[in-house]
């Protein structure tokens, strides 16, 4: 019989702490399976940051490394340096990237580091409450933007995978989601392809996640996955950014 | 043994890196440090190390976390404001028990305040600096040899017992030139490092962190830390004693204050004064209980720094109770002359 589903061996069979409704496990899962899959679980480092990703070492079996808030991209600069021969992954959340570690994130990818970054973007803080990201929508409500997000006192939301493609140093920035089966599954080939690019020497990649809170977006998490659909992608819009075919900026 | 070289202290102790088997620094520019990233660009190359330039000392900090939780060594240097901002790095690689150097060439503060010698980040450096209950290894050299030679201590202190070591030095031991033996004295401990992170192929996967959520982790962890610099403690403190065998009283100082107070008690023993010095290296651990017992003889103290007054109070609690304290600070770049010394010591000993 054709086997189209199976439980991946580099996810720990244990229960998570995401709450009902959010697709940020989906993401944990298809790592996993890229990692299986590249045949690279024993060989890699994962590098959370701070947020709902924190407990990253309870759910794959690999070597991890917990940095501090905003500063995991500085960290896997310093283990790849170290290790050139280990895949590295920094894991982030938006706060964690676009707020208090954009020095981290653009420095790392301006220099090419040959890591790869996982950033869920799930358009709030989720870990501290659901406060206001860099991410947040306009007129989205939440504990710290609570008449709304308004451009002329919080600013505009950042697009983090368009911006990181500008700088020479990236090999691969893309965005992708996690609501439908099919978003699903070219988050997986997208995912894969970013630790292909590392494996192959091509610099720096990123695969931003678009994903659901519906705790703190306080709907429900079949309403949430419309959010994505319905005011996420428009202003985030999934696709390939940049996308490297040779080592040309060696 | 090779000869010796007229050396600038920085050099000495960028050298001392790279003999200790540091093969990566991360860091970002600052007077009056530079010749040690200027040192390092140059020559890791040369022994197949890597240097980044980082984009800040938060960035420094965390590659230096990154490139020793992988097992190598691994270095940053700053000066004040650079240091502020490592201290959330600096406390997890305390909490984290990873090792590495910070090298602070110190300059005077608050603020931006001023690159000349200044002694006024003890405190921070000694007394913990970032968040939570957590010490580091601080070692305190006084010339260009120290800067050598306590280097490679710092890397051997710091893998041994898996915790950040500090250098604090003022601008003057960093700037000034002395001659110099750039080759250790011992061969250069290494440590094996079980606990590295270089991917769980074939054992079980290794975690590095710092986050302690489960009822009483956290009381545990910090208890076993806390050992650790009780051992840190007992095992490793150093210090040097000038003078003291029939010393009337007893100067204690480090880093340049130290030698200019050497001077001092040297002008006063033609006079037939007895003055000695007592000078720890080791800032933590603190030399306590040496302190204490020439204390038991030595009355008279004068603690001299050139701040207002931040190794003060590790020394009174390690002396007899009915020791005699005076303190003279020259803080925000002042530095004191052989004879302000001689004064203060006169003083004391009328007191
Ligand atoms: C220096 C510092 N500031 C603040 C925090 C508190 N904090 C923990 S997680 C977090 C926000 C995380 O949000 P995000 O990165 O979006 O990840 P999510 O929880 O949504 O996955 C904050 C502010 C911290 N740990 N460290």
């Amino acid at each position: 019989m054709n086997r189209v589903f199976a439980y991946p061996k580099s996810l720990n069979r244990v229960q998570t702490h995401f709450c009902p409704g959010c697709t940020h496990g989906i993401a944990h899962r298809l790592v996993a399976e890229a990692l299986d899959e590249l045949n690279i679980t024993g060989n890699t480092i994962g590098i959370p940051g701070v947020g709902c990703c924190v407990f990253l070492y309870k759910y794959f079996p690999i070597d991890v490394l917990e940095a501090p808030h905003g500063r995991a991209p500085a960290c896997a600069t310093g283990m790849k340096r170290a290790r050139p021969e280990k895949i590295i992954f920094a894991y982030q959340g938006d706060g964690d990237m676009a707020a208090i570690g954009t020095s981290e994130i653009i420095h790392a990818a301006n220099r090419g580091e040959n890591i790869t970054v996982f950033f869920i973007n799930n358009s709030v803080y989720g870990m501290t409450g659901g406060q206001m990201a860099p991410t947040t929508l306009l007129g989205q409500q939440t504990t710290t933007s609570p008449y709304g997000r308004d451009f002329k006192n919080e600013g505009y939301p950042i697009r983090m995978a368009e911006m990181l493609a500008t700088l020479e140093g990236v090999a691969y920035s893309a965005r992708v989601a996690l609501h439908t089966p099919k978003h699903v599954n070219r988050a997986s080939r997208t995912i894969k392809k970013a630790f292909e690019m590392q494996m192959n020497d091509m610099g720096f990649s990123i695969v931003e996640m678009l994903s659901t809170c519906s705790t703190n977006w306080r709907v429900s998490p079949t309403e949430a996955l419309d959010v994505v659909e319905n005011e996420m992608i428009p202003y985030f819009p999934l696709g390939t950014f940049k996308e490297r075919t040779g080592k040309d900026f060696l | 043994m090779s000869e010796k070289k007229l050396t600038k202290g920085n050099i000495a102790l960028a050298e001392g890196a790279i003999q200790a088997g540091c093969r990566f620094y991360f860091g970002y520019p600052i007077t009056p440090q530079n010749d040690i990233p200027e040192y390092l660009a140059m020559n890791l190359p040369k022994v197949g190390g890597t240097f980044v330039p980082a984009e800040s000392e938060i960035a420094s900090i965390n590659m230096v976390m990154g490139a020793s939780a992988s097992g190598v060594r691994a270095m940053t240097s700053s000066s004040g404001p650079g240091i502020s901002l490592m201290q959330e790095g600096i406390s997890y690689m305390a909490g984290s028990e990873i090792p590495g150097v910070i090298v602070n060439i110190m300059r005077c503060g608050p603020g931006l305040g001023g690159i000349d010698p200044t002694q006024g980040d003890y405190s921070q450096a000694v007394h913990g600096g970032g968040h939570g209950d957590y010490r580091n290894i601080v070692l305190a050299p006084a010339s260009v040899q120290e800067m050598f030679d306590l280097t490679i201590k710092a890397f051997e202190l710091s893998d041994k017992y898996r915790n950040p070591s500090m250098i604090i030095a003022d601008a003057m031991i960093g700037q000034f030139q002395e001659a110099c033996r750039l080759e250790p004295d011992h061969t250069v401990e290494v440590f094996e490092k079980p606990w590295s992170l270089t991917g769980a192929q074939g054992r079980s996967p290794q975690i590095l962190k710092s986050l302690f959520l489960g009822p009483g982790e956290q009381e545990t962890h910090n208890r076993d830390l806390q050992k650790k610099y009780r051992e840190i403690e007992e095992k490793e403190t150093i210090a040097e004693s000038f003078m003291l065998d029939d010393a009337e009283i007893m100067v204690v100082a480090f880093g340049t204050p130290s030698r200019i107070s050497k001077t001092a008690i040297r002008y006063l023993r033609e006079d037939g004064v007895k003055a000695g010095l007592f000078r720890p290296v080791t800032l933590f651990p603190f030399p306590q209980s040496e302190l204490h017992d020439y204390s038991d003889k030595i009355k008279k103290i004068l603690v001299v720094e050139m701040n207002t007054g931040q190794m003060l109070n590790d020394v009174k609690v390690s002396l007899c109770k009915d020791a005699e304290v005076s303190f003279y600070g020259r803080p925000g770049g002042g530095i004191p002359y052989p004879n302000e010394i001689a004064e203060e010591i006169l003083k004391a000993l009328k007191k």
